[in-house]
């Protein structure tokens, strides 16, 4: 899975991982295991919320994918930027946005991190370092390859995050940012989510050649990791993130990753496009909670009544951000015509 | 078209002197530059080729390389970088060396820089200028001659201006690059060398403001960028013959001041717009709308639009001199408007 590809591809040494994810202490990985338990529920009752009418439009659960959001966002400090995509609410929970404005917005309720004017697919929330989930195909590549160019100006020293699916490989304003940021050395970082099917069409139908292969065409150090162990995506993302801060430009995140659920939520018939059998080999054998899990097991770091406890938290602190969502009043008619202009 | 030599004059106190389009764009850059550290130029060839057109000469001397950024040929690219740049504290104005590309830039400006305020709930902002170029008749052919600020005028949360005259310009960049709105800046190429008074002293024209650029009775000329001197010229042909022309120059289509527009209108009851965008589905047809809800019961004729033709633009002079409005073709309008045809 995490196999390096092409001559140009680096990996950090194992010996630097291994020192990086040793400083993490206990409570960190609980923090992280409760991060992505927290998005992994969040999305359930966003799918629950879906099926019984109760949100309006459609939502593209990141359910399977919570341990690059995690990962990535656990190696950024909060001033840090990220932008995020269609399928954001992981990412945006993973920089800090709170679970009940985060459902607010999701119902178009005047609560929401944008007053309920953008959605599931637009979440912003510039407190956190969030400059927006963007429903445009890689149409983020640019934001965030600037917000990098600025932090750079400003001598902020601050880095940039682009979430983007591998689907945004096909789009050439990825390229675009991506020459200019190697040109400038920019401190950002491009985190490709393979998640394996643009939409409803596997990847290798569309993409030729080797993904790592574009980024390191531009001299772009590249990196490819197991998208479903978090510890290897934090030990990548600490070393990218690192080196951006220190003036040595952007780096390639490839994570290969799982969508456990469809497109969207209504995408429900899927055997035209991938199998049952193979849905259920990631479910079960490669779920990003339970590979964390494991591991804080083996290492005796957590017992079983830790990841009780935990999951009860987590289901009444969403539980209870859903009920604050629904219970949440509309914007004003008046609003529709505010906030077009600056 | 031809240029006039110079443009209207415009109100002033103290030192006033002659200066070019193109020297007016520079000198608006370079104060807001001055001005303030946040605000830089990107684009292709900007720093020392100063652009094809030599409007950015000298900038890159004064502010260096780090704020006249030569960009690759990435007009996506480079109009996505400066969005996120403006989205975080800084004042981006970004070079389009022809408005023909803005389309390769399309989706950064109408799904990304104009849509982020209103998305976010108004929490972030894009305080991007984007400076193009509009006009046909330079001989360039259907990908280098086009004007089509209607594409951006259609897109709500951008700005859009077209000034007219060097003073004009300098006014409306300076307020183009102070706006927390990004805002679409249309120059027209065969405008730079026009020389016009600009004073010596700092100001500023507000976007939404329109000018009447000579007044007059008889008929209304609502034109915008380079044909108002197209109108202007018309008008002067049209005085000899009697008819007074009113000429008012919007000066940006977003915001538009329509009451100005209305006004004129009501008062001289009869109007045309004259504008070189495509005529169809453009900004001809907006502002005509516009007087025809504002002042229908004042008219005496219905409202005309002279536009481009629906046609790519031509390479052939012969062709290409067909495709925009000309003072005959506006004052032949006019007169026909006024019942003298």
């Amino acid at each position: 899975m995490a196999k390096a590809r092409g001559s140009r591809v680096q990996r950090p040494t194992p010996a630097r991982e291994h020192e990086v994810l040793a400083s993490v202490p206990r409570d960190q990985w609980l923090a992280v295991y409760t991060q992505m338990l927290t998005i992994r529920v969040f999305e359930e009752h966003v799918h629950d919320l879906w099926r019984r009418g109760k949100m309006p439009g459609l939502a593209h659960l990141y359910i399977g994918q919570e341990a690059v959001a995690v990962g990535v966002c656990q190696a950024l400090r909060p001033d840090d930027y990220i932008t995020s995509t269609h399928r954001g609410h992981g990412h945006c929970l993973a920089k800090g946005a709170a679970a009940d404005r985060m459902f607010a917005e999701l119902l178009g309720k005047a609560a929401g991190y944008c007053r309920g004017k953008g959605g599931s697919m637009h979440i912003a929330d510039p407190e956190t370092g969030n400059l927006g989930a963007n429903a445009i195909v890689a149409g983020s590549a640019g934001i965030a390859t600037g917000a990098a160019l600025s932090a750079k100006m400003r001598g902020s020293a601050q880095v940039a995050a682009c979430f983007f699916g591998e689907g945004a490989l096909g789009q050439g304003v990825l390229y675009e940012a991506m020459n200019m940021a190697a040109l400038w050395k920019l401190p950002v970082i491009y985190v490709c989510e393979n998640n394996l099917y643009n939409e409803y069409t596997h990847y290798a139908e569309t993409t030729a050649g080797e993904m790592a292969a574009r980024s390191a065409a531009f001299a772009i150090s590249t990196t490819e990791v197991d998208g479903q162990d978090v510890r290897a995506v934090y030990a990548a993302a600490h070393a990218a993130v690192q080196r951006a801060r220190q003036g040595g430009g952007p780096t390639f995140l490839l994570c290969h990753t799982y969508r456990f659920h469809g497109h969207h939520v209504g995408d429900v018939d899927r055997s035209y496009y991938r199998s049952k059998e193979e849905e259920q080999q990631w479910r079960s054998g490669r779920d990003p909670l339970r590979i964390l899990a494991d591991w804080l097991r083996a290492r005796g770091m957590a017992q079983p009544d830790d990841f009780e406890r935990i999951e009860r938290s987590v289901r009444a602190l969403v539980e209870a951000a859903v009920q604050f969502a629904l219970s949440a009043p509309y914007p004003e008619a008046s609003e529709v015509h505010q906030d077009v202009y600056a | 078209m031809s240029m006039p030599e110079t443009a209207a004059t415009p109100p002033a106190t103290g030192a006033v002197r002659e200066i070019t389009f193109a020297q007016a764009i520079r000198e608006a850059l370079a104060e807001e530059m001055r001005r303030d550290p946040r605000v830089f130029i990107i684009g292709e060839d900007v720093a020392e080729a100063g652009t094809p057109f030599k409007v950015l000469s000298g900038l890159v001397e004064e502010f260096g390389r780090e704020r006249v950024i030569d960009s690759p040929i990435s007009e996506a690219g480079i109009t996505g970088l400066a969005t996120g740049a403006a989205m975080t504290g800084m004042r981006p104005v970004v070079d389009i060396m022809f408005g023909d590309f803005l389309t390769l830039a399309m989706d950064q400006i109408a799904n990304q820089a104009a849509k982020v305020h209103y998305m976010s709930g108004g929490k972030l902002k894009v305080p991007l200028v984007v400076r193009t170029t509009l006009g046909a008749t330079r001989r360039s052919a259907a990908q280098h001659s086009q004007s089509l600020h209607a594409w951006v005028s259609h897109v709500p949360g951008l700005k859009v201006a077209l000034p007219s005259t060097p003073y004009d310009a300098k006014g409306l960049l300076k307020s183009a690059i102070r706006d927390d709105s990004p805002v679409v800046f249309f120059e027209d190429k065969m405008m730079y060398t026009m020389r016009g008074p600009v004073p010596a002293e700092e100001y500023t024209i507000p976007l939404g403001v329109a000018e009447v650029k000579r007044p007059g009775g008889d008929i209304t000329i609502v034109a915008t960028s380079s044909m108002v001197h197209v109108a202007l010229a018309a008008a002067e042909a049209l005085a000899a013959e009697g008819i007074s022309a009113e000429v008012v120059d919007p000066r940006t289509t977003m915001p538009l001041d329509t009451e100005t527009i209305i006004e004129s209108a009501r008062k001289t009851g009869r109007a045309m717009v004259v504008d070189e965008g495509y005529e169809r589905y453009g900004v001809t047809a907006e502002i005509a709308a516009v007087i025809a809800e504002g002042a229908f019961q004042y008219l005496d004729a219905p409202v005309r639009r002279l536009g481009a033709m629906h046609v790519p633009i031509p390479f052939s002079p012969v062709l290409e001199d067909l495709t925009v409005p000309t003072p005959e073709t506006v004052a032949a309008t006019a007169r026909a408007l006024c019942g003298r045809a």
